[in-house]
């Protein structure tokens, strides 16, 4: 204020000093007070998440002390989840989550590598119509709703999953892990599929040049220049994967048989800790059931955690210092 | 007692409908150093990446005539056998990051699934290491990622990566531009080393380079070959004036 005065008064002196201090009252209101909002409402935004992670945490725990009292860690290894005598062991669910996502990786890592090698331009020489329309319905699958993967694996998957268990002579169910891990595998690939290509891009044209230069076979190129290159970036894609396919309820719900039982094959229904909490939260009157649940919420809390978190350490690990 | 290794004939290359190099003849002498030189934009870099036939890979790419390796035209035959026979190095050193050095003089066998014994790959590691003159810097770190070495020790080690296929013809693509001048006279002196028993086909834009370097000069002008001939008689007297004028650095 005391310049400001000061200046004004200097401007009686000589006019061209007026014009300066108008200038820097200008710079004061646009330019600094918006820096000082966008610093603080990013602050807020980034606390604000940390601060929800922490109370989504919490409210699990406390809603599930009941059922950590009650068990313990047999939670973990009993096998019989009966809301009849209140017993609740989540081992077959923790069983049918591992199976469903695992086997739906191995089903979609060959077909998101294709693809991203595809559409990462290793081979289309030009932007072809074909690329075009490819990536934009990858783009266009990711977008479709769960539910509606769910219709598609009960209307299309399911029949055909029964007419491989008549095959093999299985009781056919049609539904369960095996359904489930294919409708997972489509919803997956997209994902993988998109995140690969990006890494894949990114390869320097210069040493994959060298390779040709040494007079390498587009395959020799990919299998040891680009792949060896994108290996982090692929790692990081399939966890990222993973950690939808293990948290993703809907589809898998309406797939996956909904039976409480121990899976004893691949082909047999079971249910995974998604999707028992999405069957049974409308009808757990039961203290502990309710809480039990919530339990499993807890464990798929966790485990999603620590899926990103070991995803984020093979990318450093693996990371190529240039 | 000079036997023509490379002999481009009527050559014409390039993008879509625009053609980069016109009509392009010369030939290149076993054993010798010949150095393509002209201003930015001249085809030069084209050129040099149609002899390995690396021009395809640019989308759009179009040629006409026809590159004679030993008499056998190398459009007739396969890429990759023509790459194999000519080794390259190109403008920025460009080492494979995920593999070790002594993986990256091997990079050729490695990529081609030519599987090899243990002393037959030592062997091949250490002739190239030694005719690329980086034996004695890398010994003790043969087995460590390639990419903390320097520039110039990079493009030493795609040199050597190069040799160790045993090419015919070795194509460098102003291989000293990135570098500074220790590394450049360092790169300089290998080459005259190297063909002793290596034709080396060698890009610049630096005229005292490839006065200092070469047998023989190509001059290239807006993709046409202006002159050819010995390097002697090119720098001292030059047929063409757009040579001089390019020489006396009126342009480029």
């Amino acid at each position: 204020m005391d310049t400001n005065n000061n200046q004004h008064k200097l401007c009686h002196i000589n006019p061209d000093w007026c014009w300066l201090s108008r200038v820097k009252r200008i710079f004061k209101i646009t330019d600094i007070m918006p820096d000082f909002l966008f610093r603080k409402i990013i602050l807020i935004s980034g606390l604000s998440i940390l601060i929800l992670t922490i109370m989504i945490l919490v409210s699990l725990v406390t809603n599930s002390m009941l059922s950590i009292k009650t068990f313990g860690f047999k939670f973990f290894t009993a096998r019989v989840w009966d809301p009849v005598f209140d017993q609740y062991g989540s081992f077959p669910f923790i069983a049918g989550t591992l199976l469903t996502s695992f086997l739906a990786l191995i089903i979609s890592v060959p077909f998101s590598l294709a693809i991203s090698l595809y559409l990462g331009g290793e081979f289309i020489k030009e932007k072809s119509f074909f690329a075009g329309f490819l990536k934009n319905s990858i783009d266009l699958l990711s977008g479709i709703p769960s539910v509606v993967y769910g219709f598609f694996g009960l209307f299309l998957i399911v029949p055909i999953v029964r007419y491989i268990q008549m095959k093999f002579g299985v009781e056919p169910y049609g539904v369960g892990i095996f359904t489930a891990s294919i409708v997972l595998a489509i919803m997956i690939i997209p994902f993988s599929a998109s995140l690969g290509r990006e890494v894949i891009e990114m390869v320097p044209a210069e040493i994959k040049e060298a390779g040709y230069s040494l007079g390498s076979t587009r395959f020799e190129v990919i299998r040891y220049i680009i792949l060896p290159y994108c290996k982090s970036g692929i790692i990081a894609g399939v966890l990222l994967a993973l950690g939808r396919a293990i948290g993703e309820t809907m589809a898998v719900t309406m797939v996956v048989g909904n039976s409480n039982i121990m899976p004893s094959n691949i082909f047999s229904p079971a249910n995974t800790m998604a999707s028992v909490i999405a069957n049974e939260f409308a009808e757990a009157i039961k203290e502990l059931h309710f809480s039990s649940l919530i339990e499993i919420g807890v464990v798929l809390f966790f485990v999603t955690t620590v899926i990103s978190i070991s995803g984020k350490i093979i990318i450093r690990k693996f990371a190529i210092r240039t | 007692m000079e036997s023509e290794v490379l002999k481009i004939e009527n050559f014409s290359a390039g993008f879509g409908k625009c053609f980069v190099l016109k009509d392009i003849n010369f030939s290149v002498q076993q054993n010798k150093i010949t150095a393509i030189m002209g201003p930015s934009g001249c085809g030069k870099t084209t050129l040099i990446r149609c002899i390995n036939r690396m021009h395809e890979f640019s989308p759009g790419a179009v040629y006409s005539g026809r590159i004679l390796l030993h008499g056998e035209d190398i459009y007739s035959i396969n890429p990759i056998i023509v790459r194999r026979k000519i080794g390259m190095v190109f403008q920025r050193p460009n080492p494979f990051p995920t593999m070790s050095i002594y993986d990256n003089v091997l990079s050729g066998f490695i990529l081609n699934g030519i599987r090899l014994k243990k002393e037959e790959k030592d062997q091949i590691v250490f002739n190239a290491l030694q005719k690329s003159g980086l034996w004695e810097e890398v010994k003790d770190n043969l087995h460590r990622r390639g990419t903390f070495l320097s520039g110039g020790q990079q493009q030493r080690l795609c040199i050597a990566r190069a040799l160790a296929m045993n090419p015919d013809i070795l194509l460098l693509d102003e291989p000293t531009s990135s570098l500074d001048p220790k590394s450049t006279l360092l790169i300089e002196q290998l080459m005259e080393e190297l063909k002793q028993s290596i034709t080396i086909l060698i890009v610049t834009h630096n005229i005292a380079q490839a006065a200092r370097i070469s047998d023989y000069v190509a001059f290239l002008y807006l993709g046409e070959l202006i002159e050819f001939g010995p390097s002697k008689k090119i720098f001292t007297a030059p047929e063409n004036k757009k040579t001089e004028e390019y020489l006396t650095g009126k342009f480029g």
